[in-house]
């Protein structure tokens, strides 16, 4: 498996320019995360889940949904969203949005793959927001 | 047409008027088309006669055409009766069943059958229909020879298919391929023989004729071509001979355990040439279908009119109308012939031909192949006119070439663009339309035939339902007929309603596509998965149009599910497409945490048990320990991390996941029943053990609970339960779909049996009833409504080989579900990076 990804090419699963004085925290290889599977990293600042498509694309996002902080990690991952377990909103991975008509958003990281290593720029991570607070009704 | 309130008759008069006695109609022949032609004369004439009928085979009358579907799995046998027992009664009509007749005194006018009962008649009607022409080579009367013609044969090969093993088929035309699609559907290993260069040479040219043949070896087929067959080869087994391989001129030699004979028909004439009726190839009739007697007519696949014999539906109600308007007393139009146009029953192989096709001087062709859509489409004209038409891979415009082939029409007008269909034709270049159904059907003339079968018209259709306010589709149906018999005009029926009754066509229950990746319902999924023998999921995305490159978290559970009940032990469980809980083989909490329920048999605990729930509570400080509804304990806030360590401790005690966390069987709640109940009647808990050894680990559409009560007090609320059992003093009571949820329940009684065998024999059958018909997360109680009891009491009930079938089939996937999934983690360490972090930071 370490030998097909070191074929791709490397990218960033991150929209907009990152620094030059981005820090990367390496936290594992591509082939230990399952294909349309999910495993998490434990940092001070809560858990992140990282996930991978079925083209083999690495994404990461705070392990809480902006629902009701439901574990994201152990959702299904279909295309590039993943489905929380707990009330089956839908977030974008590419971003951490809700899909509508849900609203709100789980906090992105991103992600940079380099021979099928993975790291991650914590320093870079964008907050949560949004969901409900508990006000509606599951 | 309202066949349940009789009307007057076309000249006015009132024929229940007093006669001194009503003329006797004796229909010898219960099939398509001797019922077609009393269904017409009922409309015609109500009441004219007194009318008996003869069938050979022991069921009322059904839609033959539609044995390939029952054969394939597709549609069960109640789904193709065309007229039950309760209309022959209700028309007054006297059914005498599983009788055939043997003789006709036409001196006497009486018809005696195989029973020795003799019935006189007025006016005899022969639809004695045809037989399987079996090639009369050496061992072509062995045992494991059968045709393929009427339910018994279906009945034969789906036996033959429960045990697997190879079949041959004799004969590439189109009964043949749709009993080899069925039996390989049926997990047979199917081979065809067939004599000519090409399949399907009658209707097909060899151009399409091959394509058919490679989606058919790709399904699994093997075909061979100008194939010639020597011999049946028989071998001694205990109980005689049979036959065990069929040898072909060439010497090859192909092992069979069962061999199909579809090589033709002919038609059934014996009865009507040992009369002494003019008989040829079939009872030769004239155009008002008499045959040389006058007050004997007949009808169907056993005559030859005009020097031609027919096997197609179309001809034959075309006759039965004719027929009935003589029969009706009226002067009627003549039967003159047929064009006929075909379709294959093969679930997602679409064939159409209509006319001739054989080219020849004076025609010009107009061709068009897209091999990588697999889609071929020849038109033959001469003079301008259609004279056939081969279409393979898309067939949704056959009506439209059928119509204008049956009409004759010039066609230099459209001809330009008639290959694209009438669509394009109608609308110039305006492609916007071209996928519209409803804008096609609108665009089409009134005389467009709809229905091939029946031979209706569009014209006749729109009539029907503006006149009488038709609003739904059986509606026009029961008053038309179009869509009634073969079914696949049922869409363009469908639209016609919606363009002409606009708001007030009630769509029938609209088919829910099964998520937004897919239009299509969950039901034609699993039809698909097993018709075209879909194995992984990837298949199913590719042969049905997913929308989606891997589904979404609503399909593809359900997918899974699907191909893990099609084909237990061989289809690969999709780890990733399996909801949380069933990949922790826990019960995922609000704050991440899981809950985690050791399996006790029957609700029964111990010491050693117990203590070591206990040690594991203290030793994980776990914070909630319960007692659940299904008698179990729960033990909540169990860390991820920490399930393979306190699963590990939990087996040591020698205790199991309880799947309390699956679709699949969660417990079997009991009673201490007659062991220590002073009211008990018999070992309700001893059973409730035996249930819960024989379904635990089960995946069924949702989750199942079972339950046993020791008595009518029913302690362990079985009545509430997807299948409780009550004991009596005489036995016990299943009692099925109930529910205690969100809405409540009581189950419905399905049937009461004598000992615990019988018990476990009904649930594995009722389990695999459910597990292969509901659809994914629908419980039993509303399957139950959906299906109806009747249809669960036939399944199970009325029908004692099915029923242990069924129970086969679950033993049989249980085979490959038993294993502890704790075990596999705790101990095996399987999944290992689904309990482990991937990194820990800072």
């Amino acid at each position: 498996m370490d030998q097909i990804l070191s074929a791709l090419p490397q990218h960033t699963t991150t929209a907009t320019a990152l620094p030059d004085d981005t820090v990367w925290t390496p936290v594992g290889r591509v082939a230990d995360i399952p294909v349309l599977g999910s495993r998490v990293i434990r940092t001070p600042d809560g858990d992140v889940a990282l996930f991978r498509t079925a083209d083999d694309a690495v994404f990461a996002l705070r392990d809480r949904c902006p629902h009701k902080n439901g574990p994201l990690s152990q959702g299904i991952v279909h295309g590039r969203r993943v489905t929380c377990p707990l009330h089956n909103w839908v977030i974008e991975l590419t971003t951490g949005e809700a899909v509508a008509p849900d609203v709100g958003n789980a906090g992105h990281i991103p992600v940079r793959v380099e021979d099928g290593a993975v790291s991650v720029a914590l320093g870079l991570a964008t907050a949560g927001r949004g969901g409900c607070k508990g006000a509606c009704h599951v | 047409m309202d066949m349940h309130h009789p009307i007057s008759s076309p000249d006015g008069q009132n024929v229940a008027q007093d006669t001194p006695r009503k003329e006797r109609l004796v229909v010898v022949g219960n099939g398509m088309a001797g019922m077609r032609t009393v269904e017409e004369l009922l409309a015609k004439a109500p009441g004219r006669y007194d009318i008996t009928v003869f069938g050979a085979e022991p069921l009322p009358n059904y839609n033959r055409i539609m044995l390939s579907p029952v054969l394939a799995g597709e549609k069960t046998f109640d789904q193709i009766v065309l007229n039950s027992r309760a209309w022959y009664e209700e028309n007054a009509i006297t059914l005498l069943t599983g009788e055939p007749v043997e003789r006709i005194d036409r001196a006497a006018k009486t018809v005696t059958s195989v029973g020795g009962r003799v019935v006189a008649y007025d006016r005899l009607l022969l639809a004695t229909g045809s037989m399987p022409f079996i090639i009369p080579v050496p061992g072509s009367t062995l045992p494991g020879v059968i045709g393929f013609r009427d339910l018994a044969d279906v009945d034969a090969m789906l036996a033959a298919a429960a045990n697997g093993g190879r079949a041959v088929v004799i004969g590439g035309g189109l009964l043949g391929l749709e009993a080899a699609n069925g039996l390989r559907v049926k997990g047979m290993d199917v081979t065809v023989v067939h004599l000519m260069p090409t399949l399907m040479e009658r209707q097909l040219d060899p151009a399409a004729g091959q394509l058919l043949q490679q989606e058919l070896e790709r399904r699994g087929i093997a075909v061979l071509t100008g194939a010639d067959t020597a011999e049946i080869v028989g071998s001694d087994v205990s109980g005689g001979l049979r036959a065990e391989a069929v040898r072909l001129k060439d010497g090859r030699v192909l092992p069979a355990d069962l061999v199909v004979m579809a090589v033709g028909i002919r038609p059934n004439m014996a009865l009507g040439k040992a009369a002494g009726l003019e008989c040829g190839r079939g009872v030769k009739v004239d155009d008002a279908m008499r045959t040389s007697d006058p007050v004997i007519f007949a009808v169907g696949e056993c005559v030859e009119h005009r020097g031609l014999t027919y096997g197609l539906v179309a001809p034959l109600f075309e006759m039965a109308k004719v027929l009935a308007d003589a029969l009706a007393g009226g002067q009627g139009g003549a039967y003159t012939g047929s064009v006929t146009s075909t379709k294959l029953k093969v679930t997602g192989v679409d064939v159409f031909s209509a006319g001739d096709f054989s080219g020849g001087a004076g025609t010009e062709e107009i061709v068009f192949r897209d091999p990588a859509r697999g889609v071929y489409k020849r038109l033959v004209l001469k003079d301008n006119r259609l004279l056939g038409a081969v279409l393979y891979g898309d067939t949704k415009d056959g009506g439209w070439y059928f119509s204008l082939l049956k009409d004759g029409a010039d066609v230099s007008a459209e001809r330009d663009t008639m290959i694209f269909g009438p669509n394009f034709s109608a609308g110039g270049f305006g492609g916007a339309d071209a996928g519209n159904p409803k804008a096609a059907v609108a665009a089409l003339p009134d005389s467009a035939e709809i229905c091939g079968c029946n031979g209706v018209r569009k014209g006749t259709i729109v009539k029907a339902i503006t006149d009488k306010g038709l609003t739904s589709l059986d509606e026009v149906r029961a008053h038309t007929k179009a869509s009634a018999s073969c079914g696949s005009c049922t869409g363009t029926v469908e639209a016609l309603l919606a363009v002409t009754a606009g708001d007030a066509f009630t769509a029938a229950p609209a088919v829910k596509p099964m998520c937004t990746c897919t239009h299509h319902s969950h039901d034609a999924v699993r039809a698909a998965i097993v018709a075209q023998n879909l194995r992984t999921m990837r298949d199913v995305f590719t042969a049905l149009d997913w929308t989606t490159a891997d589904g979404c978290a609503s399909c593809r559970p359900a997918l899974n599910y699907y191909l893990l009940c099609a084909w237990p032990g061989e289809y690969a469980d999709d780890y990733q497409s399996r909801f949380i809980n069933e990949r922790a083989h826990a019960n995922i909490q609000k704050d991440g945490t899981y809950s985690v329920v050791p399996r006790m048999w029957g609700g029964l605990t111990s010491a050693s048990e117990l203590r070591a729930i206990a040690d594991v509570v203290d030793k994980f400080a776990i914070p909630t320990v319960k007692v659940t509804g299904g008698q179990r304990i729960d033990l909540f806030g169990v860390k991820k991390e920490d399930l393979p360590a306190v699963w590990a401790d939990l087996n040591a005690a020698g205790m199991v996941s309880g799947h309390a966390y699956a679709k699949g069987l969660r417990t079997v709640k009991t009673c201490v029943g007659s062991e220590w109940c002073r009211f008990g009647t018999q070992d309700s808990t001893g059973l409730g053990v035996k249930l819960e050894r024989m379904t635990w680990g089960t995946w069924t559409p949702h989750k199942v609970k079972l339950a046993v009560s020791g008595c009518p007090r029913n302690c362990a609320e079985a009545t509430i339960k997807d299948l409780g059992v009550v004991c009596v003093d005489s036995g016990y009571e299943l009692h099925v779909g109930g529910n205690g949820g969100l809405h409540v329940r009581a189950c419905d009684l399905l049937v009461k049996v004598a000992t615990e065998e019988e018990v476990l024999e009904y649930t594995g059958a009722f389990m695999q009833l459910y597990r292969e018909e509901a659809r994914y997360l629908e419980r039993t109680a509303p399957w139950v409504e959906r299906v109806g009891l009747d249809h669960i009491t036939r399944a199970l009930v009325d029908d004692a080989e099915g029923r242990k079938a069924l129970h086969a089939r679950f033993l049989f996937s249980q085979r490959f579900s038993q294993d502890d999934p704790w075990a596999e983690r705790a101990a095996k360490g399987v999944d290992r990076h689904e309990f482990s972090l991937l990194a820990k930071v800072g």
